[in-house]
């Protein structure tokens, strides 16, 4: 890829993903065009949520039955869960699938905002890492609960851009750029992009990856989102691992300043 | 094993349906009435569930699937049929 920077690889929990890019699953308009996306976004890493079985409807199907685990590493959330206890209850059933003891930790304080409670978060993690999970936490983009997640176990540490569904981009740069330099586990920016930009700024900021769901399944067209949101991700981490120039509020041409003819005078 | 709280609460509907070789169970939150004599993996292929899609809590406790077969459904038995679904 980059001639002067080649990349590391992108290890989370000591495993080697190849894209640094994880997409959801929800919200699709068929199971069809999201499994498209997904090939189309390059991720390896897909997240899924645990919900009861439609008992009435057996025509609605499960996720396994679209989704290879052999192609996709699946990685079950606890999304929709408001108490430590109940997002413990979401991990245990979502391992005892079989696939692997990994878990999107993901505990909401707020209906409005979906932020997550991070007291509550950070007491279900401890628990699950000492139940043997890989826990990756969605967080809020506060050093301090960032710091207390990596100490406590969780393989990865995922602040938001936004709120989740939002759209909106990257709300607080700075803090994603502090929470980044400050951890030793990988950083990932879970929830808030809205369109390739955002992925693209995102990555600027040095994180280790992106996680997103809305902005490629609510595009007009998933497919084309998912393919700009690839290029999106890559073109921020190249710029990052490049070094950008410093911005300054003042103009500096860029073509030489001698050799020019004498000016006319006004 | 169970507490008698987590029976349901209409104990002369369940008399009645245990008398006619039938139980009462409640089935992601919805009360059912099965045969009685079944196992969880029985309760399954009842429902035309294949047992390595789902994933069964029995009580608040989840059942491994290879313990599917010797686990007998009994009358007033709380479960929770999930499996993955689309998400972020």
């Amino acid at each position: 890829m980059t001639n002067g920077h080649p990349d590391q690889p992108f290890v989370i929990g000591g495993r080697t993903f190849a894209s640094r890019l994880i997409v959801g699953t929800g919200k699709y308009r068929t199971n069809r065009e999201m499994v498209g996306a997904i090939r189309a976004s390059g991720a390896e890493m897909v997240t899924v949520a645990v919900r009861r079985v439609d008992l009435d409807r057996s025509s609605a199907e499960g996720i396994l039955h679209h989704l290879d685990p052999a192609e996709f590493f699946l990685l079950p959330n606890t999304a929709g869960c408001y108490t430590a206890n109940d997002a413990l209850r979401y991990a245990r059933l979502g391992r005892a699938a079989g696939l692997n003891e990994w878990v999107k930790l993901e505990v909401i304080g707020d209906e409005r905002t979906l932020l997550p409670d991070t007291a509550a978060t950070l007491e279900a993690a401890a628990e699950l890492v000492a139940d043997g999970f890989k826990v990756m936490a969605y967080t809020n983009d506060d050093l301090i609960t960032a710091l207390r997640l990596e100490d406590a176990g969780c393989v990865s540490v995922m602040p938001l851009a936004s709120p989740i569904g939002s759209g909106l981009g990257v709300v607080n740069p700075y803090y994603i750029r502090e929470i980044k330099r400050r951890l030793t586990v990988p950083v990932i920016v879970d929830a808030g992009v809205g369109t390739a930009s955002d992925a693209c700024v995102t990555m600027e900021q040095g994180v280790d990856g992106i996680l997103m769901n809305t902005a490629i399944a609510a595009a007009s067209d998933p497919l084309g989102m998912a393919r700009a949101m690839k290029l999106g991700v890559r073109a921020g981490r190249e710029a990052f691992l490049a070094g950008r120039m410093p911005a300054r509020e003042i103009a500096v041409p860029s073509s030489p300043a001698a050799g020019m003819l004498e000016r006319e005078t006004t | 094993m169970r507490a008698s709280g987590d029976r349901g609460a209409d104990g002369a509907g369940d008399a009645a349906s245990a008398a006619a070789g039938r139980l009462s169970i409640v089935l992601n939150g919805e009360r059912r009435v099965v045969g009685a004599g079944l196992s969880v993996a029985g309760l399954l292929r009842h429902l035309s569930l294949e047992p390595g899609m789902v994933v069964v809590e029995r009580n608040r406790e989840i059942l491994a699937r290879d313990a599917l077969a010797a686990v007998p459904v009994e009358e007033g038995d709380r479960f929770e049929l999930v499996h993955f679904v689309g998400g972020g």
